[in-house]
């Protein structure tokens, strides 16, 4: 009964959180809208990372290249073989999740700094691929001119319209997520994650279930790729390369990686915070650097996580004082 | 037919032979012991069977078929559960959780049922619930079901391991030293908890250091010394033997 009550209580939450953002278009100006648009975009890579991170106990400092790779393979196959952008983000989404898996297999043997080193190393193969193969992806120059999504004969272009699609996308991949954060899948994870031993101990292979949460976490990062061609309609290789993959993981680790909803709080602190930067680059970065540090030593489990857990005692013990109020 | 037989099962670390040829069967429905000193390579022999190392020689048949080179999880699957010497439980999750999460063992879905929610996955969950459950209250920790697991005191978290064991729905349990770190009360609870193990058809191989214990509810004894098995047979036989009381009172310094 109890679970089943905090249950509805989470999911009313998160269908209120949604209610409120469908109406930002309302309030929010062009400027304001590209940043919620933007936010959206890395919200979904960020869930898959979170996964990865929080749960499943692993690294990668490879996704810009997968999410490059979405981008990349949604561009070439709506300009070039002229398919419905529809269809060629999620052929986008499908072949990262196809290269996690390839990068994965081998990758995941590793742990720690070898992991990360193994997914740094894949990332870079990847930007250096998109500007090297450049008879399809254009070279340094990129792709331009990529068609734009559209229902029927609406256009989605940069207005409001576009902000609807990501938030779709946005709640499929929150839902996707939380299924799988929420069920046996997700307790044999965080019992992987706990002891590796004990895991395979009681049936877990434990293996498998880091390369199905990597190829997860590509599927969520390509499909954000494809996302943002089709909404700037013009790529290069300078929007997927290494500082996104940190900033990425900056995110998740401080909004805070043991939790999918905290770490995409992440995501929007730090989407804000380097858009509003953006004129002073090179200081974001140090920025960054220096809240990612200041975060691990006072609020290792994430600036969200450890506001949620202090909010929760606040409540506890004001509830205590009061009384028990159920039953 | 035996339903767990080890054959010339032989295992180094460096110089130290830890487990040499050592051979030994169980028979189903029993309860049967892994007895000897510190050192003797008790831990190291669950630890092969399971399949956490690798044997230098030897074979491991379960339920007529040679498992020794499967992986560990794969011997959970097929109905090889156990618990560690040093309690290795989930100290995040709840007392209740340790055990659900055991059942993936046993009630395995594709991904995508996950991923979609499929209804299997909630009628899997029901079924994983009532597992623990009884798994629980066979081992006396059903008040303690919502427990975060790292609250338990460590009698009580020994028994959770073997509650979680169970989740597995194993043929055999192999218990590390169940009794260790346990009060009498505790003790009794699990003296009940491995009999009752034993009645639901499931067998049961302990090491344990209680020798009361291991008297009391074991029908068969293996004694190991320095990695070789030195005497099996029922407690009141091994109990006489005089290679097996030489190396538990022979040699004192080995006991230290
Ligand atoms: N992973 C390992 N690496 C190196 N040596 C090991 C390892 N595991 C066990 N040993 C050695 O193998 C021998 C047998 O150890 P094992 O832990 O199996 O003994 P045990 O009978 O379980 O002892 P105890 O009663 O103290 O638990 C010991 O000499 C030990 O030091
Ligand atoms: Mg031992």
């Amino acid at each position: 009964m109890r679970a089943n009550r905090r249950r509805l209580v989470n999911w009313l939450g998160i269908v209120c959180g949604f209610g409120l953002l469908a109406s930002l278009p309302l309030f929010l100006n062009d400027f304001l809208m590209t940043i919620a648009v933007v936010i959206g975009i890395n919200v979904i890579i960020v869930f898959g990372l979170s996964l990865l991170m929080g749960y499943a106990g692993q690294i990668s400092l490879g996704h810009a290249g997968l999410y490059g790779l979405g981008a990349y393979t949604s561009a070439v196959m709506s300009t070039k073989l002229h398919l419905d952008p529809w269809l060629t983000i999620v052929a986008g989404a499908l072949l990262a999740g196809a290269a996690a898996y390839l990068i994965g297999l081998p990758a995941l043997r590793l742990r720690g700094h070898y992991l990360a080193m193994a997914t740094l190393g894949a990332g870079v193969i990847m930007q250096i691929m998109f500007v090297e193969l450049s008879g399809i992806t254009g070279g340094p120059a990129g792709i331009s001119s990529i068609p734009n999504l559209k229902i029927g004969h609406l256009i989605l272009d940069q207005t409001g319209a576009y902000f609807y699609v990501v938030l779709a996308a946005v709640a499929v991949s929150l839902w996707l997520s939380l299924n799988v954060v929420r069920s046996q899948k997700g307790r044999a994870l965080r019992a992987m994650h706990g002891n590796e031993l004990a895991a395979a101990s009681i049936g877990v292979d434990t293996a498998r279930a880091k390369l199905f949460i990597f190829t997860l976490s590509g599927v969520f990062a390509g499909l954000a790729g494809g996302l943002y061609a089709h909404y700037l309609t013009y790529i290069s290789p300078d929007s997927f390369g290494t500082s996104l993959s940190i900033l990425l993981v900056a995110m998740v680790v401080i909004g805070g990686s043991q939790s999918v909803v905290a770490a995409g709080l992440g995501a929007a602190l730090l989407t804000v915070i380097s858009e509003y930067f953006r004129t002073y680059q090179d200081w974001s970065l140090v920025f960054f650097g220096l809240s990612l540090v200041l975060v691990m030593i006072f609020a290792p489990r994430g600036l969200f996580v450890e506001t949620a857990a202090v909010a929760k005692r606040l409540v506890a013990r004001v509830v205590k004082r009061r009384g028990p109020v159920e039953s | 037919m035996a339903l767990l037989k080890v054959s010339g099962l032989a295992k180094s670390f460096g110089g130290v032979k830890a487990v040499s040829d050592l051979s030994f069967a169980v028979a189903p429905n029993q309860i049967k012991a892994i007895i000897g000193p510190n050192g003797a390579g008790k831990t190291t022999v669950f630890n092969l069977l399971c399949g956490v190392f690798a044997a230098d020689a030897g074979t491991v048949e379960f339920a007529g078929r040679n498992i020794s080179s499967l992986a560990p999880y794969v011997r959970a699957r097929l109905g090889v559960g156990r618990t560690f010497q040093n309690t290795l439980l989930f100290d995040e999750m709840s007392v209740e959780e340790n055990v659900m999460a055991a059942t993936e063992a046993g009630l395995r879905l594709n991904a995508f049922a996950y991923l979609f929610r499929w209804p299997a996955v909630a009628r899997a969950e029901r079924q994983r619930r009532e597992i623990a459950a009884e798994a629980l209250k066979l081992v006396g920790l059903q008040d303690k079901a919502r427990d975060p697991a790292g609250n338990l005191p460590a009698g009580e978290r020994r028994l959770l391991e073997i509650a979680r064991a169970l989740g597995t729905r194993p043929e055999i349990v192999l218990l590390d030293e169940p009794a260790a770190g346990l009060n009498n009360a505790e003790t009794d609870r699990l003296k009940h908890a491995i009999r009752a193990i034993r009645d639901r058809s499931i067998t049961v191989l302990l090491v344990e250091h209680d020798m009361g214990l291991v008297m009391e509810i074991c029908d068969e004894i293996v004694v190991l010394d320095q990695g070789a098995k030195i005497a099996e047979g029922p407690p009141l036989l091994i109990q006489e033997d005089d290679r097996v009381i030489e190396a538990y009172l022979g040699r004192p310094a080995d006991n230290a």
